[in-house]
């Protein structure tokens, strides 16, 4: 069975070459996952990066961009860590949120 | 206040949480939760996450294309790139970190494409950060079954008797191409030559042009 | 790379010809679907390395592996392929994923 992410082979349409800078977030997850990554700290590594992101399903691939696929996969790793909590996260989540919305309403 | 405005959908991408009326995109969100529960647990701090932020934006395509300028002017150079191109770099001060990586040499005989079926690597610590279509599922699944038309659709059109060489990382080795100088440059300088070279020369969708 | 340096298991060399197991587990596997059941020849010996299907659950992926640059034909993998008779692709396996090929070549490595 070829497994989504092994696409190697796969009938695909052009390649489309428009390309995008980075958001901020978007480099908040590369700068996070390298500081994850790195001999001082090694909470996780690229093959669990990887590995998780293959089991987010075939369906990330369409729905998620390349950054969304990353913090998705990084958080799942955490939460199977234990370096983070599922509670803890979701209450940090909805503070961040209130946060946001109260600067927007500013 | 901010008007509607047609704003299609076609794929996600983030918005701007102070921009959109629309709920914040959840991803968002979560880097940025998990970002400040990682410094208050003592993970990093916040003076590392933005030093790695600045990190992020601080490699491009201009590295690499320096390391090829050396190589095309100083043949010793070169084979020192092709033997151990992190010592090579590191020699014109460029910090290519462990993960080894393999410069491809193209030839009259051969030219090299560079590829990650299975996800995105890609010689970052040269390069910068990959290009969208690089990571993309028509570049991924093409490349390997038929990279002459991927190729052509870059405009590049390489001649039957020249061994078109794709290299899928798949492993702990990247790969760069180091391109072919052009002919017509025999006056110019190391700047100037690395000038010419752009990322996809590097990526091998693309050829040097005087 | 010299071969057998540090004790690194280096069953296949530089010109053997070499063929991927046609085996299909789930879970993270670095060769590529495209390439399995097919014989290609070893280019060069890349060094050993741990094990990503291990690292990938957190394990720590010992003893290292050693990986092989495989050279494949374009026209053996691909039906059909349109483009030179030369063209070649390279990927990176691991020994694990190889077998000797039935035949081998009188090419001196």
């Amino acid at each position: 069975m070829q497994r989504h992410h092994d696409m190697g082979g796969l009938d695909a349409g052009p390649v489309e070459r428009t390309e995008h800078d980075y958001a901020p977030w978007e480099k908040r997850v590369d700068a996070i996952m390298r500081l994850l990554t790195d001999k001082k700290r090694r909470v996780m590594t690229v093959d669990e990066l990887r590995r998780n992101i293959e089991e987010l399903g075939p369906g990330a691939y369409d729905e998620m961009s390349y950054y969304q696929r990353w913090m998705a996969s990084i958080g799942n790793n955490l939460l199977e860590k234990g370096v983070i909590g599922v509670d803890e996260l979701g209450r940090k989540m909805a503070e961040v949120e209130a946060r946001w919305q109260t600067a927007r309403e500013a | 206040m901010s008007e509607g405005h047609d704003h299609p959908h076609t794929h996600p991408h983030p918005n701007q949480p102070d921009i959109e009326d629309q709920p914040f995109e959840y991803y968002q969100v979560m880097v940025e939760a998990v970002g400040e529960l990682l410094i208050d647990k003592g993970v990093f701090t916040a003076a590392e996450l933005r030093k790695s932020i600045e990190q992020v934006d601080a490699r491009s395509p201009a590295d690499g294309a320096r390391v090829v300028a050396r190589a095309w002017l100083d043949p010793a150079y070169k084979g020192r790139l092709l033997a151990d191109a992190n010592a090579a770099a590191a020699e014109l001060g460029i910090d290519a970190g462990a993960i080894p990586i393999q410069v491809v040499e193209n030839t009259e005989d051969v030219h090299n494409v560079i590829c990650c079926t299975l996800c995105s690597c890609y010689p970052r610590l040269l390069l910068g950060l990959p290009p969208d279509w690089y990571k993309a599922r028509a570049y991924r699944s093409r490349i390997v079954r038929e990279p002459r038309a991927v190729l052509e659709e870059f405009g590049t059109i390489i001649p039957d008797d020249v061994e078109l060489r794709v290299h899928d990382s798949t492993a702990d080795l990247r790969y760069m191409v180091l391109p072919k100088r052009p002919g017509g440059t025999d006056t110019l300088g190391e700047a100037e030559l690395a000038a010419l070279v752009t990322r996809d020369c590097m990526i091998g969708t693309a050829v040097v042009e005087a | 790379m010299a071969d057998g340096e540090g004790g690194m298991s280096t069953r296949f060399r530089r010109g053997d010809r070499v063929c991927v197991r046609r085996a299909h587990p789930p879970g993270h596997v670095r060769t590529p679907f495209y390439i399995r059941g097919h014989r290609g020849v070893v280019d060069s010996v890349a060094g050993d390395f741990a094990d990503p299907e291990e690292l990938a659950y957190g394990r720590d992926g010992l003893p290292r592996k050693t990986l092989y640059r495989v050279r494949f034909r374009q026209n053996e993998l691909w039906p059909g392929y349109a483009g030179s008779a030369d063209d070649s692709l390279v990927v990176d396996v691991y020994e694990h994923w190889l077998d000797p090929a039935e035949q081998k070549t009188e090419e001196a490595s």
